[in-house]
Protein backbone atom coordinates (compact mmCIF):
# COMPACT_ATOMS: atom_id res chain seq x y z
CA UNK A 1 0.00 0.00 0.00
CA UNK A 2 2.78 2.37 0.99
CA UNK A 3 4.70 1.36 -2.12
CA UNK A 4 1.78 2.11 -4.39
CA UNK A 5 1.55 5.55 -2.87
CA UNK A 6 5.25 6.11 -3.34
CA UNK A 7 5.03 5.02 -6.97
CA UNK A 8 2.04 7.23 -7.50
CA UNK A 9 3.92 10.20 -6.17
CA UNK A 10 6.67 9.60 -8.71
CA UNK A 11 4.29 9.77 -11.68
CA UNK A 12 4.31 12.77 -13.94
CA UNK A 13 0.61 13.39 -13.35
CA UNK A 14 1.05 13.60 -9.59
CA UNK A 15 4.12 15.80 -9.87
CA UNK A 16 2.44 18.15 -12.29
CA UNK A 17 -0.40 18.74 -9.82
CA UNK A 18 1.47 18.73 -6.52
CA UNK A 19 4.65 20.73 -6.87
CA UNK A 20 6.14 20.06 -3.46
CA UNK A 21 5.87 17.57 -0.63
CA UNK A 22 4.07 18.25 2.59
CA UNK A 23 6.71 17.68 5.21
CA UNK A 24 6.21 20.21 7.99
CA UNK A 25 8.98 22.64 7.19
CA UNK A 26 8.86 26.42 7.02
CA UNK A 27 9.51 26.28 3.31
CA UNK A 28 6.68 23.86 2.65
CA UNK A 29 4.28 25.82 4.81
CA UNK A 30 5.04 28.93 2.78
CA UNK A 31 4.77 27.01 -0.50
CA UNK A 32 1.36 25.68 0.51
CA UNK A 33 0.09 29.26 0.58
CA UNK A 34 2.02 30.65 -2.36
CA UNK A 35 1.48 27.73 -4.74
CA UNK A 36 -2.25 27.53 -4.16
CA UNK A 37 -4.47 29.70 -6.31
CA UNK A 38 -7.08 29.94 -3.55
CA UNK A 39 -4.57 30.65 -0.79
CA UNK A 40 -2.08 32.92 -2.52
CA UNK A 41 -4.15 35.99 -1.71
CA UNK A 42 -3.32 35.34 1.93
CA UNK A 43 -0.21 36.48 3.73
CA UNK A 44 2.40 33.70 3.80
CA UNK A 45 3.13 34.43 7.44
CA UNK A 46 1.12 36.15 10.10
CA UNK A 47 2.27 37.51 13.42
CA UNK A 48 1.39 35.80 16.66
CA UNK A 49 -1.20 38.36 17.76
CA UNK A 50 -3.14 37.89 14.52
CA UNK A 51 -4.15 34.40 15.62
CA UNK A 52 -5.66 35.85 18.78
CA UNK A 53 -9.42 35.52 18.38
CA UNK A 54 -9.92 38.35 20.86
CA UNK A 55 -8.15 40.71 18.49
CA UNK A 56 -9.88 39.93 15.18
CA UNK A 57 -13.05 38.22 16.43
CA UNK A 58 -12.65 36.22 13.21
CA UNK A 59 -15.44 38.33 11.80
CA UNK A 60 -14.00 38.82 8.34
CA UNK A 61 -13.49 35.08 7.97
CA UNK A 62 -16.97 34.32 9.29
CA UNK A 63 -18.42 36.80 6.80
CA UNK A 64 -16.57 35.05 3.98
CA UNK A 65 -17.75 31.66 5.24
CA UNK A 66 -21.34 32.94 5.23
CA UNK A 67 -20.86 34.24 1.69
CA UNK A 68 -19.80 30.75 0.62
CA UNK A 69 -22.76 29.17 2.45
CA UNK A 70 -25.11 31.67 0.78
CA UNK A 71 -23.62 30.98 -2.65
CA UNK A 72 -24.04 27.23 -2.31
CA UNK A 73 -27.54 27.31 -0.80
CA UNK A 74 -28.52 30.00 -3.32
CA UNK A 75 -27.49 27.84 -6.26
CA UNK A 76 -29.48 24.95 -4.78
CA UNK A 77 -32.56 27.15 -4.39
CA UNK A 78 -32.27 28.21 -8.04
CA UNK A 79 -33.17 24.67 -9.08
CA UNK A 80 -36.72 25.15 -7.81
CA UNK A 81 -37.32 28.89 -8.00
CA UNK A 82 -38.63 30.62 -11.12
CA UNK A 83 -38.45 34.42 -11.13
CA UNK A 84 -41.81 35.01 -12.80
CA UNK A 85 -44.70 36.81 -11.14
CA UNK A 86 -46.98 33.77 -11.62
CA UNK A 87 -44.47 31.29 -10.21
CA UNK A 88 -42.23 32.99 -7.66
CA UNK A 89 -44.53 32.87 -4.64
CA UNK A 90 -45.78 29.37 -5.46
CA UNK A 91 -42.22 28.10 -5.89
CA UNK A 92 -41.25 29.60 -2.54
CA UNK A 93 -44.24 27.84 -0.95
CA UNK A 94 -43.31 24.63 -2.74
CA UNK A 95 -39.76 24.88 -1.43
CA UNK A 96 -41.00 25.45 2.09
CA UNK A 97 -43.64 22.72 2.14
CA UNK A 98 -42.94 19.94 -0.33
CA UNK A 99 -39.32 19.93 -1.47
CA UNK A 100 -37.12 17.52 0.47
CA UNK A 101 -34.79 19.56 2.66
CA UNK A 102 -36.28 22.67 1.02
CA UNK A 103 -37.02 24.44 4.31
CA UNK A 104 -33.51 23.67 5.56
CA UNK A 105 -31.83 25.14 2.48
CA UNK A 106 -34.09 28.17 2.31
CA UNK A 107 -33.73 28.89 5.99
CA UNK A 108 -29.96 28.50 5.76
CA UNK A 109 -30.04 31.06 2.97
CA UNK A 110 -32.37 33.39 4.82
CA UNK A 111 -30.69 33.27 8.22
CA UNK A 112 -27.24 33.24 6.65
CA UNK A 113 -28.15 36.46 4.86
CA UNK A 114 -29.29 38.09 8.08
CA UNK A 115 -26.16 36.86 9.84
CA UNK A 116 -23.89 38.14 7.11
CA UNK A 117 -25.17 41.70 7.49
CA UNK A 118 -24.53 41.44 11.23
CA UNK A 119 -21.02 39.98 10.85
CA UNK A 120 -20.09 42.62 8.26
CA UNK A 121 -21.13 45.28 10.77
CA UNK A 122 -19.19 43.61 13.60
CA UNK A 123 -16.16 43.21 11.32
CA UNK A 124 -16.20 46.92 10.51
CA UNK A 125 -16.71 47.72 14.19
CA UNK A 126 -13.63 45.65 15.07
CA UNK A 127 -11.56 47.24 12.31
CA UNK A 128 -12.59 50.64 13.59
CA UNK A 129 -11.79 49.82 17.22
CA UNK A 130 -8.35 48.40 16.43
CA UNK A 131 -7.56 51.34 14.15
CA UNK A 132 -6.96 48.99 11.25
CA UNK A 133 -8.31 51.54 8.78
CA UNK A 134 -5.21 53.70 9.34
CA UNK A 135 -2.29 53.91 6.88
CA UNK A 136 -1.38 51.87 4.95
CA UNK A 137 -4.82 50.27 5.09
CA UNK A 138 -7.03 53.22 4.07
CA UNK A 139 -7.74 51.82 0.63
CA UNK A 140 -8.75 48.45 2.02
CA UNK A 141 -11.25 50.21 4.28
CA UNK A 142 -12.75 51.78 1.16
CA UNK A 143 -12.92 48.38 -0.53
CA UNK A 144 -14.61 47.13 2.65
CA UNK A 145 -17.21 49.89 2.50
CA UNK A 146 -17.98 48.90 -1.11
CA UNK A 147 -18.41 45.32 0.11
CA UNK A 148 -20.78 46.53 2.83
CA UNK A 149 -22.89 48.30 0.21
CA UNK A 150 -22.85 45.17 -1.98
CA UNK A 151 -23.94 43.07 1.01
CA UNK A 152 -26.84 45.43 1.67
CA UNK A 153 -27.80 45.43 -2.03
CA UNK A 154 -27.74 41.63 -2.03
CA UNK A 155 -30.04 41.70 1.00
CA UNK A 156 -32.34 44.21 -0.66
CA UNK A 157 -32.60 42.34 -3.96
CA UNK A 158 -33.02 38.98 -2.21
CA UNK A 159 -35.81 40.37 -0.07
CA UNK A 160 -38.09 40.78 -3.11
CA UNK A 161 -37.73 37.23 -4.41
CA UNK A 162 -40.35 35.48 -2.17
CA UNK A 163 -42.84 37.80 -3.98
CA UNK A 164 -45.22 38.06 -1.03
CA UNK A 165 -46.89 41.18 0.30
CA UNK A 166 -44.04 41.90 2.71
CA UNK A 167 -41.48 41.67 -0.10
CA UNK A 168 -43.41 43.81 -2.57
CA UNK A 169 -44.15 46.62 -0.13
CA UNK A 170 -40.71 46.57 1.44
CA UNK A 171 -39.15 47.03 -2.00
CA UNK A 172 -41.78 49.62 -2.90
CA UNK A 173 -40.74 51.61 0.15
CA UNK A 174 -37.03 51.05 -0.50
CA UNK A 175 -37.25 51.98 -4.15
CA UNK A 176 -39.29 55.09 -3.38
CA UNK A 177 -36.26 56.52 -1.62
CA UNK A 178 -34.60 56.52 -5.06
CA UNK A 179 -37.22 59.06 -6.17
CA UNK A 180 -35.42 61.62 -4.04
CA UNK A 181 -31.97 60.97 -5.55
CA UNK A 182 -30.32 64.28 -6.41
CA UNK A 183 -30.19 64.90 -10.18
CA UNK A 184 -31.25 61.34 -11.08
CA UNK A 185 -34.58 61.03 -9.22
CA UNK A 186 -37.73 62.75 -10.41
CA UNK A 187 -38.54 64.07 -6.94
CA UNK A 188 -34.98 64.82 -5.91
CA UNK A 189 -33.11 68.13 -6.01
CA UNK A 190 -32.65 69.32 -9.60
CA UNK A 191 -34.33 66.12 -10.85
CA UNK A 192 -37.29 67.82 -12.49
CA UNK A 193 -35.02 70.52 -13.94
CA UNK A 194 -32.97 67.81 -15.65
CA UNK A 195 -36.10 66.33 -17.23
CA UNK A 196 -36.53 63.41 -14.82
CA UNK A 197 -39.98 61.87 -14.87
CA UNK A 198 -41.39 58.80 -13.16
CA UNK A 199 -40.74 56.85 -16.35
CA UNK A 200 -37.12 57.77 -17.00
CA UNK A 201 -35.35 58.31 -13.68
CA UNK A 202 -33.04 56.13 -11.60
CA UNK A 203 -35.95 54.43 -9.83
CA UNK A 204 -37.39 53.44 -13.20
CA UNK A 205 -34.02 51.91 -14.08
CA UNK A 206 -34.01 50.01 -10.80
CA UNK A 207 -37.58 48.70 -11.09
CA UNK A 208 -37.88 48.32 -14.86
CA UNK A 209 -41.22 50.10 -14.61
CA UNK A 210 -43.03 52.82 -12.71
CA UNK A 211 -44.05 50.40 -9.97
CA UNK A 212 -42.81 47.15 -8.46
CA UNK A 213 -43.95 44.52 -10.97
CA UNK A 214 -42.81 41.41 -12.85
CA UNK A 215 -39.91 43.26 -14.55
CA UNK A 216 -38.68 44.27 -11.09
CA UNK A 217 -38.72 40.66 -9.93
CA UNK A 218 -36.67 39.53 -12.91
CA UNK A 219 -34.26 42.44 -12.58
CA UNK A 220 -33.68 41.81 -8.89
CA UNK A 221 -33.30 38.09 -9.51
CA UNK A 222 -30.55 38.54 -12.09
CA UNK A 223 -28.85 41.13 -9.92
CA UNK A 224 -29.13 38.95 -6.83
CA UNK A 225 -27.91 35.72 -8.43
CA UNK A 226 -25.32 36.89 -10.93
CA UNK A 227 -24.36 40.55 -11.07
CA UNK A 228 -23.90 41.41 -7.40
CA UNK A 229 -22.17 38.14 -6.32
CA UNK A 230 -19.77 38.53 -9.26
CA UNK A 231 -18.89 42.10 -8.32
CA UNK A 232 -18.63 41.13 -4.66
CA UNK A 233 -16.25 38.27 -5.52
CA UNK A 234 -13.92 40.62 -7.38
CA UNK A 235 -13.94 43.09 -4.51
CA UNK A 236 -13.38 40.30 -1.98
CA UNK A 237 -10.34 39.08 -3.92
CA UNK A 238 -8.92 42.60 -3.84
CA UNK A 239 -9.85 42.93 -0.16
CA UNK A 240 -7.99 39.76 0.88
CA UNK A 241 -5.02 40.47 -1.35
CA UNK A 242 -4.67 43.96 0.08
CA UNK A 243 -4.42 42.52 3.60
CA UNK A 244 -1.33 40.65 2.47
CA UNK A 245 0.08 43.64 0.61
CA UNK A 246 -0.48 45.95 3.58
CA UNK A 247 1.51 43.70 5.89
CA UNK A 248 -1.01 41.21 7.20
CA UNK A 249 -3.47 41.76 9.98
CA UNK A 250 -2.82 45.00 11.80
CA UNK A 251 -1.15 44.86 15.17
CA UNK A 252 0.17 46.95 17.99
CA UNK A 253 3.27 49.05 17.38
CA UNK A 254 5.47 46.73 19.46
CA UNK A 255 4.53 43.73 17.36
CA UNK A 256 5.50 45.55 14.21
CA UNK A 257 8.99 46.15 15.55
CA UNK A 258 9.44 42.46 16.21
CA UNK A 259 8.59 41.70 12.63
CA UNK B 1 40.69 49.78 7.50
CA UNK B 2 41.03 47.13 4.91
CA UNK B 3 37.89 45.70 3.40
CA UNK B 4 37.56 42.23 4.83
CA UNK B 5 35.72 41.06 1.75
CA UNK B 6 38.55 41.91 -0.61
CA UNK B 7 41.31 39.43 -0.44
CA UNK B 8 44.69 41.01 -0.80
CA UNK B 9 46.66 39.38 -3.52
CA UNK B 10 50.17 38.73 -2.37
CA UNK B 11 52.80 40.06 -4.74
CA UNK B 12 54.53 36.76 -4.71
CA UNK B 13 51.76 35.17 -6.70
CA UNK B 14 52.50 33.92 -10.20
CA UNK B 15 52.56 36.60 -12.94
CA UNK B 16 49.34 37.22 -14.89
CA UNK B 17 48.74 35.04 -17.93
CA UNK B 18 50.16 36.48 -21.13
CA UNK B 19 48.67 35.42 -24.40
CA UNK B 20 51.36 34.04 -26.76
CA UNK B 21 51.46 35.91 -30.06
CA UNK B 22 50.92 32.71 -32.04
CA UNK B 23 47.57 32.12 -30.33
CA UNK B 24 44.48 33.34 -32.17
CA UNK B 25 42.65 36.12 -30.40
CA UNK B 26 39.78 35.19 -28.10
CA UNK B 27 36.48 34.82 -29.98
CA UNK B 28 34.90 37.73 -28.18
CA UNK B 29 37.56 40.05 -29.56
CA UNK B 30 37.00 38.97 -33.16
CA UNK B 31 33.62 40.67 -33.52
CA UNK B 32 33.13 44.41 -33.19
CA UNK B 33 31.70 45.01 -29.76
CA UNK B 34 28.48 47.01 -29.52
CA UNK B 35 28.81 50.23 -27.57
CA UNK B 36 27.78 49.80 -23.97
CA UNK B 37 24.25 50.89 -23.17
CA UNK B 38 24.27 53.79 -20.79
CA UNK B 39 21.83 52.86 -18.10
CA UNK B 40 20.75 55.51 -15.67
CA UNK B 41 21.40 54.56 -12.08
CA UNK B 42 17.71 54.69 -11.30
CA UNK B 43 14.82 53.64 -13.51
CA UNK B 44 13.67 57.09 -14.52
CA UNK B 45 11.23 58.09 -17.22
CA UNK B 46 12.87 60.09 -20.03
CA UNK B 47 12.52 63.82 -19.48
CA UNK B 48 10.27 65.75 -21.85
CA UNK B 49 9.38 62.63 -23.76
CA UNK B 50 5.88 63.02 -25.24
CA UNK B 51 5.51 59.24 -25.10
CA UNK B 52 2.55 58.06 -27.09
CA UNK B 53 1.96 61.58 -28.40
CA UNK B 54 5.27 61.72 -30.27
CA UNK B 55 4.26 61.93 -33.89
CA UNK B 56 5.11 58.69 -35.63
CA UNK B 57 3.24 56.05 -37.54
CA UNK B 58 3.51 53.58 -34.69
CA UNK B 59 2.08 56.05 -32.20
CA UNK B 60 -0.69 57.05 -34.56
CA UNK B 61 -1.88 53.47 -34.70
CA UNK B 62 -1.46 53.13 -30.97
CA UNK B 63 -3.59 56.20 -30.26
CA UNK B 64 -6.14 55.18 -32.85
CA UNK B 65 -6.33 51.72 -31.35
CA UNK B 66 -6.85 52.98 -27.84
CA UNK B 67 -9.32 55.59 -29.02
CA UNK B 68 -11.47 53.01 -30.80
CA UNK B 69 -11.26 50.73 -27.77
CA UNK B 70 -12.55 53.43 -25.45
CA UNK B 71 -15.14 54.55 -28.00
CA UNK B 72 -16.38 50.98 -28.12
CA UNK B 73 -16.44 50.80 -24.33
CA UNK B 74 -18.32 54.09 -24.02
CA UNK B 75 -20.92 53.34 -26.69
CA UNK B 76 -21.56 49.83 -25.43
CA UNK B 77 -21.95 51.18 -21.88
CA UNK B 78 -24.44 53.76 -23.09
CA UNK B 79 -26.38 51.23 -25.15
CA UNK B 80 -26.44 48.72 -22.27
CA UNK B 81 -27.76 51.47 -20.03
CA UNK B 82 -30.41 52.36 -22.59
CA UNK B 83 -31.22 48.66 -22.89
CA UNK B 84 -32.23 48.68 -19.23
CA UNK B 85 -34.96 51.28 -19.85
CA UNK B 86 -37.93 49.37 -21.29
CA UNK B 87 -39.84 50.96 -24.17
CA UNK B 88 -43.08 49.16 -23.43
CA UNK B 89 -44.60 48.98 -19.97
CA UNK B 90 -47.01 46.19 -19.14
CA UNK B 91 -48.77 48.34 -16.62
CA UNK B 92 -52.36 49.61 -16.49
CA UNK B 93 -52.84 52.76 -18.58
CA UNK B 94 -52.61 56.08 -16.81
CA UNK B 95 -56.05 57.25 -17.97
CA UNK B 96 -59.19 55.19 -17.43
CA UNK B 97 -62.97 55.45 -17.50
CA UNK B 98 -64.59 55.17 -14.10
CA UNK B 99 -68.25 54.60 -14.95
CA UNK B 100 -71.14 57.05 -14.99
CA UNK B 101 -71.66 59.74 -12.32
CA UNK B 102 -75.01 58.19 -11.46
CA UNK B 103 -73.26 54.98 -10.37
CA UNK B 104 -71.97 56.63 -7.21
CA UNK B 105 -73.80 57.33 -3.96
CA UNK B 106 -73.34 60.64 -2.20
CA UNK B 107 -70.73 60.33 0.54
CA UNK B 108 -69.23 57.20 -0.95
CA UNK B 109 -65.49 56.48 -1.14
CA UNK B 110 -65.37 54.03 -4.02
CA UNK B 111 -62.65 51.38 -3.96
CA UNK B 112 -63.75 49.94 -7.28
CA UNK B 113 -60.66 51.16 -9.14
CA UNK B 114 -58.17 50.78 -6.31
CA UNK B 115 -56.86 47.32 -7.15
CA UNK B 116 -56.09 48.07 -10.77
CA UNK B 117 -55.41 51.78 -10.83
CA UNK B 118 -54.72 52.68 -7.17
CA UNK B 119 -57.35 55.42 -7.23
CA UNK B 120 -60.29 56.20 -4.96
CA UNK B 121 -63.26 58.05 -6.43
CA UNK B 122 -64.88 60.14 -3.70
CA UNK B 123 -68.45 61.31 -4.23
CA UNK B 124 -69.37 64.41 -2.26
CA UNK B 125 -72.70 66.20 -2.34
CA UNK B 126 -71.61 68.62 -5.06
CA UNK B 127 -69.33 66.37 -7.12
CA UNK B 128 -66.32 64.05 -7.41
CA UNK B 129 -62.62 63.99 -6.83
CA UNK B 130 -60.09 61.25 -7.50
CA UNK B 131 -57.56 60.47 -4.77
CA UNK B 132 -54.33 58.67 -5.51
CA UNK B 133 -54.04 55.58 -3.27
CA UNK B 134 -50.30 56.05 -2.87
CA UNK B 135 -49.19 57.01 0.62
CA UNK B 136 -47.17 60.21 0.52
CA UNK B 137 -44.78 58.77 3.09
CA UNK B 138 -43.12 55.90 1.22
CA UNK B 139 -45.63 54.75 -1.35
CA UNK B 140 -47.66 51.93 0.22
CA UNK B 141 -51.38 51.64 -0.46
CA UNK B 142 -53.48 52.98 2.45
CA UNK B 143 -56.78 51.36 3.38
CA UNK B 144 -60.14 53.10 3.50
CA UNK B 145 -61.63 52.59 6.98
CA UNK B 146 -65.29 53.55 6.48
CA UNK B 147 -66.20 53.30 10.19
CA UNK B 148 -63.46 55.73 11.18
CA UNK B 149 -63.93 57.84 8.06
CA UNK B 150 -60.22 57.89 7.28
CA UNK B 151 -57.49 56.38 5.13
CA UNK B 152 -54.91 54.41 7.08
CA UNK B 153 -51.59 53.19 5.71
CA UNK B 154 -50.62 49.70 6.96
CA UNK B 155 -46.89 50.25 6.48
CA UNK B 156 -46.09 53.03 8.94
CA UNK B 157 -49.48 54.18 10.22
CA UNK B 158 -50.05 57.40 8.29
CA UNK B 159 -53.67 58.59 8.46
CA UNK B 160 -55.56 60.80 6.02
CA UNK B 161 -59.02 62.38 6.18
CA UNK B 162 -61.48 61.59 3.43
CA UNK B 163 -60.42 64.83 1.74
CA UNK B 164 -56.87 63.45 1.56
CA UNK B 165 -55.43 65.74 4.24
CA UNK B 166 -52.84 63.98 6.42
CA UNK B 167 -53.41 64.16 10.15
CA UNK B 168 -51.44 61.35 11.81
CA UNK B 169 -48.35 59.25 11.25
CA UNK B 170 -45.22 60.08 9.30
CA UNK B 171 -46.79 61.19 5.99
CA UNK B 172 -45.41 64.66 5.26
CA UNK B 173 -48.17 65.90 2.93
CA UNK B 174 -51.74 65.14 1.86
CA UNK B 175 -52.66 62.48 -0.68
CA UNK B 176 -52.51 63.61 -4.29
CA UNK B 177 -55.66 64.30 -6.27
CA UNK B 178 -55.83 63.34 -9.91
CA UNK B 179 -57.25 64.86 -13.04
CA UNK B 180 -60.98 64.07 -13.24
CA UNK B 181 -63.48 65.00 -15.94
CA UNK B 182 -66.28 63.72 -18.11
CA UNK B 183 -65.60 61.76 -21.27
CA UNK B 184 -67.53 62.18 -24.53
CA UNK B 185 -69.70 59.16 -23.64
CA UNK B 186 -70.67 60.67 -20.29
CA UNK B 187 -68.36 58.47 -18.25
CA UNK B 188 -66.03 59.81 -15.61
CA UNK B 189 -62.48 60.06 -16.99
CA UNK B 190 -59.50 59.91 -14.62
CA UNK B 191 -55.96 60.67 -15.76
CA UNK B 192 -53.36 59.59 -13.22
CA UNK B 193 -50.56 61.42 -15.01
CA UNK B 194 -51.95 64.83 -14.04
CA UNK B 195 -51.58 65.31 -10.32
CA UNK B 196 -52.93 68.06 -8.11
CA UNK B 197 -51.03 68.76 -4.92
CA UNK B 198 -52.70 70.44 -1.96
CA UNK B 199 -49.48 72.12 -0.83
CA UNK B 200 -49.18 73.81 -4.20
CA UNK B 201 -52.77 75.03 -4.03
CA UNK B 202 -53.79 72.82 -6.97
CA UNK B 203 -56.97 71.43 -5.44
CA UNK B 204 -59.04 74.49 -6.38
CA UNK B 205 -58.19 74.00 -10.05
CA UNK B 206 -61.22 72.94 -12.14
CA UNK B 207 -59.57 69.73 -13.38
CA UNK B 208 -59.17 68.46 -9.82
CA UNK B 209 -62.91 68.41 -9.13
CA UNK B 210 -65.86 67.20 -11.19
CA UNK B 211 -69.13 68.94 -10.24
CA UNK B 212 -72.24 66.76 -10.41
CA UNK B 213 -74.49 68.08 -13.11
Amino acid sequence: MFKIREKLQQTEVWKSIFRHNYQDTNRNRALQIVDNVFMHLHPVRISRHATNIGFTWGMGGITFLLFIVLTITGVILMFYYRPGAEYAYEDMKYLMNDVAFGPLIRNMHRWGAHAMVITVMLHMFRVFLTGSYKPPRQFNWVVGVVLLVLTLLLSFTGYLLPWDQLAIWAVTVGANMARATPLLGHEGPFGAELGMRIDNDIRFLLLGGTQVGPPTLLRFYVGHCILLPLIASVFMAVHFWRIRKDGGISGPETEKKKL
Amino acid sequence: MADPLKEEIPETAEPPFERPKTMPPAPSLQKPVAPAIKKPKQDKAPIEDPGIWRISRRNFFSVAGWASFFMFLATSTISSLRFMFPRVLFEPPSAFEAGFPEDYLVGEVSEKYKDEYRVWIVREADGFYALSAICTHLGCTPRWLAEENKFKCPCHGSGFRRTGINFEGPAPRPLERLNIGLGPDGQILVDRNLKFLYERGDWIKPEAFLPYA
